[in-house]
């Protein structure tokens, strides 16, 4: 009898097994793209974005970088950074007019505040003053470049936690 | 053989069971990025007090205990009845629990608390100060709060707390000359005797006034919450201690905090350890019947640029060339001001209905049902989404929401008026 009983225990389990393995496979159907967030459920940022502090700007006229003079760039408090513009070639742009717009994109609104560029410092470096972040996520920060005739912008992404 | 068929049935259950639990819980376990949200969001992270460069006295204890005095003195207002405490009672977390403020008439909006307001860089819900100083000045200005004027305010100063004004401040001109009631404000008289005032008199009387400011301002900024139960769950997810975070929370507070921090996209403005961003968002919450259309943030900006007491004017001790941030790299203008307000702390939030600039919403289930449907703005634009939430996941926020309660950080002898 008790064998008679094991026997069944043994079936059992080995149908349950069958069962899970069988909806594992069944969840393969609808694809990775139904299943990952199904079960991860985390926001995690695009694989593409580039949150680098240097970039070239959109039509490669300039590369630019910038520190955040508070590191990791806080929320919801109002700081500085520091922007540095040089051309392709590597020589400082010391006569461009900047100006500076941004926002969270996947929220559609703009930064908090205004910040400006108030001072250029020489050899390529500019103040930009007034920056605020009152949300976690990704922001985007574009300057507006303007020396010499010739324009160009460059868009900076963030992810802040 | 169909006791055989049962027990088939039963095993086969009792297996796909256990392994079915067991991989939800391991899914309902809080991602990296989730409990980074809830960290920033413990009282802990709360970083200690800046200075307020605009106030030199804003940390001196003498500026505080006149400031307390003054707190609670209903001397201080035209019928003698009332204080910045009757409107900010110490034993309703700094609150009074009405939709409209009462002072000596009604105002058109609710009290703010104080408690954790001297973290804001923006003061009442439009923002229209810029320090908890220049705060303080507008109600006992204001004819439907206090009613009174600062060349009043000056004359009880000279009266009754000259010793300890002078010991801060320096010394206290002579005022015996000057008329009893004289201010810049909207009672026709004392505005007459205002402008019929030398420029002198009415320079060295705001310079008191200004002081009764910061006075009160020290002793506000000693007003602070105090940690929840939410934040000892949040401490023990830091620290990974399981038996105490279950002891903190029950199941449907954890999953509230969760939807707080995810699908319900709370934190989006409630962030940090104050639970606001202290900053203004347009939340399409509906206008009042009776009262005057308020567009907000878009009539702060205008005010707080033309008050003689903010961060750039000259009653203020910012060093104004690396000072005043926020003031100077404010948005200015646009459409996009209009009808926002400023996000409020939700610690204690539970025992602060009603909710909303106008007190337009009795219980939480009010405000959670309003995000969760996110209706159109009568005013400017709602930055709202609607969240999708079922009712359990709406309960779930509110049982969640009612852990922020928690005692204030205030010492005993600071809750009322001192001796």
């Amino acid at each position: 009898m008790r064998k008679h009983i094991r026997a069944i225990v043994l079936t059992a389990g080995v149908v349950a097994v069958a069962i899970l393995i069988a909806v594992v496979l069944a969840m393969l159907v609808p694809g990775p793209r139904v299943i990952v967030p199904m079960v991860t459920r985390n926001v995690s940022p695009p694989a593409e974005l580039d949150t680098s502090a240097t970039r070239m700007s959109s039509s490669g006229l300039y590369r630019v970088s910038f520190t955040s003079v508070i590191e990791p760039i806080p929320i919801n408090q109002i700081h500085n950074w520091t922007l540095h513009v040089e051309t392709t070639d590597g020589h400082p742009v010391n006569d461009a007019k900047i100006g500076v717009t941004g926002g969270m994109p996947q929220h559609g609104h703009g930064l908090p505040t205004r910040p400006r560029v108030t001072q250029h410092l020489g050899n390529g470096y500019y103040v930009v003053e007034g920056l605020k972040f009152h949300m976690t996520g990704r922001w985007e920060v574009r300057f507006d470049i303007s020396s010499s005739a010739r324009s160009d912008g460059v868009i900076f992404s963030l992810l802040l936690q | 053989m169909k006791a055989n068929r049962v027990l088939f049935a039963l095993v086969t259950l009792i297996i796909i069971g256990i392994v079915v639990c067991n991989l939800r819980t391991r899914m309902s376990r809080l991602t990296t990025s989730e409990i980074i949200a809830i960290g920033a969001l413990w009282i802990g992270s709360l970083p200690p007090l800046s200075p307020d460069p605009s106030n030199q006295y804003a940390d001196d204890p003498r500026a505080a205990t006149l400031g307390q005095k003054l707190f609670f003195d209903v001397r201080f207002s035209a019928n003698g009845k009332v204080a910045c405490a009757t409107c900010h009672v110490p034993e309703l977390n700094f609150q009074d629990g009405l939709p409209l403020a009462r002072g000596i008439g009604t105002t058109t909006r609710r009290t703010m608390t104080v408690v954790g307001a001297a973290y804001s860089p923006w003061l009442f819900w439009d923002g229209r100060k810029d320090s908890l100083w220049a705060q303080a000045l507008g109600p006992l200005e204001n004819q439907e709060e206090h009613g009174g004027n600062r060349t009043y305010h000056a004359h009880l100063i000279d009266e009754y707390y000259r010793a300890e004004y002078e010991a801060i401040f320096g010394s206290m001109p002579d005022l015996r000359r000057l008329p009893r009631s004289a201010g810049p404000g909207a009672n026709f008289e004392a505005k007459s005797a205002w402008e019929a005032m030398a420029a002198d008199d009415r320079e060295a009387v705001t310079r008191i006034y200004a002081n009764v400011g910061k006075a009160i301002a020290a002793y506000e900024r000693l007003i602070r919450p105090g940690p929840s139960r939410f934040d000892a769950y949040a401490l023990a997810l830091m620290d990974g201690d399981a038996a105490a975070m279950q002891a903190a929370f029950s199941p449907d507070e954890a999953a509230g905090l969760r939807l707080f921090i995810g699908k319900a996209q709370c934190v989006r403005c409630h962030n940090g350890p104050l639970f606001t961003n202290n900053d203004f968002h347009n939340t399409g919450v509906p206008t009042v019947a009776g009262l005057p259309i308020d567009t907000g943030r878009a009539q702060g900006v205008p005010q707080v640029l033309a008050d003689e007491f903010n961060c750039l004017g000259s009653y203020s001790d910012a060093d104004k060339n690396h000072e005043c941030a926020e003031l100077k790299f404010m948005i200015g203008e646009g459409q996009e001001l209009i009808g926002k307000f400023k996000t409020p702390s939700l610690r204690n939030v539970a025992e602060r209905s009603p909710y909303m600039h106008a007190g337009q919403f009795t219980t939480l289930e009010d405000v959670v049902a309003h995000y969760n449907v996110a209706p159109i703005a009568t005013i400017g634009d709602s930055e709202l989404e609607p969240l999708h939430l079922s009712e359990s996941e709406i309960q779930k926020i509110i049982a969640f929401l009612k852990t922020l309660n928690g005692r204030n950080d205030v010492g005993p002898r600071f809750v009322r008026p001192p001796k």
